[in-house]
């Protein structure tokens, strides 16, 4: 099964934020607002990167993003941005659609927590 | 301890800064998303640790690393699994940790993190040890700490609860014992030829049977006190 086809089957989840703050929903509130706040600038900046072919750039918001999907338990997904990040580099990026794939879903958890 | 947090990745600095606030002896002073910002507060405030996201646009780690004083110790974070080896490349790395960092491993790296840091203390502290008892003696007269060096020492007498340390010009009441300003004074110059008195026996102008002669001072000399200062003077 392909990267794509196992990260869109990723159910992304606040289970390691919960893990983290133990019960402190003050920190759980705060995190989430912060999740909400950064993740469409940096999902605007790839976009923006891969529209100005600009392939370093687009590599560096991959390798950022890939932490958030750490973080929301989207471990296919972060293979995915794994080897994206290694083939952006190289100037390479048919993993384009696949990888919007996949912030479209995280998009839209994030929208919904 | 206390710590800054460095990532460009505001939600990686608020893991780091939560993992921070949940151990009770790491104090969080500040957190930069930028690598030159951090490097103006690490040139005004003395930091202990920085958590440091060794992947920054436009930042290179090594440089970072390069203007950091040698007290202050790094942990690396890196989203990158395969990165090992290369974070020990130097000293002040004392771990790396891997993004995302779950409490259980924060708690060993603190655990590097201050063993780390008592070994630095041990060293300065065996350093400025080793310093002292060469060169000189910190006595506390009425709050103050008066450095005497070892050199400028005549002799001391024991006075009830009291010394009195005798310099070149001077005379000082300290309040302890022989016994503790004993094993303060280096054996090289200092001897103690009776149990009311040390002195430096490079300062001695002359001896007989009973007593030794410093400045103007007429100290009395045991029988084992005598011997003993017999053995170390260099006769003819």
């Amino acid at each position: 099964m392909s990267h794509l086809k196992k990260s869109i089957m990723d159910k992304p989840n606040l289970d390691y934020i919960k893990q983290l703050a133990d019960g402190d929903t003050a920190f759980e509130q705060q995190f989430i607002s912060i999740l909400k706040e950064e993740f469409p600038k940096e999902k605007e900046v790839y976009l923006k990167a891969i529209v100005e072919r600009d392939w370093y750039e687009a590599s560096q918001i991959v390798h950022k993003l890939k932490h958030k999907f750490n973080i929301l338990s989207m471990e296919n997904a972060y293979a995915l941005a794994v080897d994206f990040e290694e083939e952006l580099k190289n100037s390479n990026e048919q993993g384009n659609t696949d990888f919007v794939q996949v912030l479209d879903l995280m998009d839209s958890f994030i929208k919904n927590i | 301890m206390n710590c800054i947090i460095v990532d460009d990745e505001k939600t990686a600095r608020a893991i780091v800064s939560k993992l921070c606030s949940d151990t009770p002896k790491i104090e969080v002073l500040d957190e930069f998303d930028n690598a030159i910002e951090a490097i103006k507060f690490l040139n005004q405030h003395q930091v202990d640790v920085v958590f440091l996201d060794i992947h920054m646009p436009g930042f290179s780690g090594v440089d970072f690393i390069q203007t950091l004083k040698d007290t202050t110790k790094i942990v690396l974070i890196t989203s990158d699994t395969n990165f090992g080896i290369a974070a020990y490349e130097y000293e002040a790395i004392v771990d790396y940790l891997v993004k995302p960092i779950t409490a259980e491993r924060f708690q060993k790296s603190i655990q590097k993190i201050t063993n780390a840091l008592d070994k630095r203390f041990s060293e300065v502290f065996s350093e400025t040890d080793d310093v002292q008892r060469v060169e000189d003696v910190y006595i506390n007269i009425d709050r103050r700490l008066i450095k005497l060096k070892f050199k400028d020492i005549l002799f001391v007498e024991a006075k009830g609860d009291y010394i009195d340390i005798t310099t070149i010009g001077k005379q000082y009441r300290v309040h302890t014992t022989l016994k503790k300003i004993k094993d303060k004074l280096p054996e090289r110059i200092f001897l103690q030829i009776h149990r009311s008195s040390i002195i430096n026996f490079t300062k001695i102008i002359d001896i007989e049977d009973n007593s030794v002669l410093i400045e103007k001072k007429v100290i009395p000399i045991s029988r084992s006190g005598r011997l003993e200062l017999m053995h170390r003077l260099n006769l003819l």
